[in-house]
């Protein structure tokens, strides 16, 4: 039987030995970024110096996988000069391809660096094909990571109408729907990831043990109060739980993460052309644990979409892994729309 | 993962960290400080994030075995505390096989923060890099502890 297309498993690496781990257990391509505020993920200790940068880069194309680097938060007024020198470093790395959003560096970057392959980040928040097909016309973008927003059956409309390659997310925490378009982190500290290139930046968490458990607050503001052994999640204010009308509950979204599997050969029938994992402020022992999963599903797929079914192994290993210990199709499956 | 070993989920019996409790904790303290500083010397934690940690006091709790380490960083040296700061700027508290678990790259710090089996208090963006410190140290290949292989 021939073997049938299947998506890209595109990887998240922030460290040096998580980029190696990807490749080791079967990514088709990384993504990263520099250690600075043009990197979405600018967490303290997280991301590659130049050394790393070279290293990474090397490791992975000798091996035949693909380097895609993020560039994916918003230049900030007056220095739109550190956003173009990513821009050139990537080129000069000779990476497969940089992930923008800022639709003004999408600009630049096409004209000073024309055979620099662009993808649109999700932080760009292009939800259909129009803004897609704007963004190829205009600045030749070739691949769009589409937000986690989107119904199974919106995913396909959007690829039916557009000759831009579509990654969507696989496996990872839920960012509430709202990617680069979010002000609660911005409402509560005065930074966000498109400005300085994180939510919910670590010197504004606080995590305070009590008697009765762990409270998180940031810059102040009781997000959540976890029980003694209640799972807990990121320090996010999407996923706290707040008094709404006399009940406390998650009132926005719960801890949880996004995991295809389920779905997964629908998601290649439908012409998807990568999967993307989240995680790159995770370990690399993380990074190991969800790519050796979805690699063995979409080897799986691979030999034959009859043939395949989720074995409770990989469903066991990923949820163990997920944030909140839990897992959802997201916005995939929407039963009541 | 380092290759071959397998930590399994385990609590030490509460009597050992009622005994743990009452012996000597300098002697930990030391010895995580020595480690450190090797590892510091032959270059496998980062400079940059080595300054961030400067002047900076840290506390490890070894719940079940009821031992605490706690150390500061000065002068590019990890030394250790003689008396366990009230207020560190960081503390790390996890049973013993979370803690191994972690060393080993065998399971991955949020996840075991999420299940609430590390805890993580004081400075969060202290922490976060620390975590990410040890995430980006390339461990040099370890030879296989015969002991534990699978
Ligand atoms: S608060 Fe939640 S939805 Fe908003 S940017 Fe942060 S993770 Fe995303």
């Amino acid at each position: 039987m021939a073997a049938r297309k299947i998506p890209q498993l595109i990887c998240p690496a922030g460290s040096l030995p998580a980029l190696k781990a990807a490749v080791d257990h079967g990514a088709d391509a990384v993504y990263l970024g520099y250690r600075n505020e043009t990197n979405a993920r600018n967490f303290a200790g997280l991301n590659f110096d130049q050394r790393a940068m070279v290293e990474g880069v090397r490791y992975a194309q000798t091996r035949h996988r693909q380097v895609l680097m993020a560039i994916n938060t918003f230049a900030q007024p007056g220095r739109f000069a550190d956003w173009q020198r990513a821009v050139d470093g990537a080129a000069d790395l000779g990476v497969d391809a940089v992930i923008l959003a800022d639709v003004g560096l999408l600009d630049d970057s096409s004209r000073r660096h024309p055979d620099l392959r662009l993808h649109l980040s999700v932080q760009g928040s292009a939800t259909n094909y129009e803004a897609i097909n704007f963004a190829h016309r205009e600045f030749g973008v070739r691949r769009a990571v589409l937000p986690r927003v989107l119904t199974l059956a919106q995913v396909e409309t959007v690829v039916r109408n557009t000759p831009v390659e579509i990654e969507v997310f696989g496996f990872g925490s839920l960012c509430v729907m709202n990617e680069g378009r979010c002000w609660l982190s911005s409402y509560a500290t005065g930074e966000s990831p498109n400005t300085v290139g994180a939510c919910s930046p670590a010197k504004f968490v606080q995590w305070q043990k009590s008697p009765d458990g762990m409270a998180t607050r940031l810059n102040g503001i009781l997000i959540d109060c976890f029980a003694a052994a209640e799972p807990a999640g990121y320090p996010t204010l999407c996923k706290g739980r707040f008094e709404v009308q006399g009940e406390t509950y998650y009132a926005l979204e719960e801890p949880t993460s996004l995991n295809v599997l389920e779905i997964l050969p629908e998601i290649a029938r439908i012409g998807v052309a990568a999967i993307k994992v989240e995680g790159r402020q995770r370990s690399p022992t993380y990074v190991a644990q969800v790519t050796r999963t979805l690699r063995a599903a979409l080897d799986e797929l691979a030999r034959g979409e009859q043939r395949f079914s989720v074995r409770p192994a990989w469903q066991a290993e990923l949820a163990r892994l997920a944030e909140g210990s839990q897992v959802t199709l997201g916005a995939y499956s929407r039963p009541w729309r | 993962m380092i290759q071959g070993i397998t930590i399994p989920d385990f609590k030490l019996p509460g009597v050992i960290a009622t005994i743990g409790a009452h012996l000597p904790q300098w002697p930990h303290s030391l010895a995580l400080a020595t480690a450190l500083n090797a590892a510091a010397k032959v270059g496998l934690l980062p400079a940059d994030s080595l300054e961030r940690l400067a002047g900076r006091s840290f506390v490890v709790e070894v719940l079940d075995a009821g031992g605490v380490a706690s150390f500061a960083c000065r002068d590019g040296l990890f030394r250790p505390l003689l008396t366990v700061p009230q207020a560190p700027d960081l503390c790390f508290q996890a049973n013993l096989s979370a803690f191994l678990q972690l060393l080993t790259r065998q399971e991955d710090p949020d996840t075991l923060f999420f299940k609430r089996e590390l805890s993580i208090t004081g400075d969060t963006e202290l922490g976060l890099l620390v975590k990410n410190m040890l995430d980006a140290i390339e461990w040099p290949q370890l030879p296989q502890l015969s002991l534990f292989r699978r």
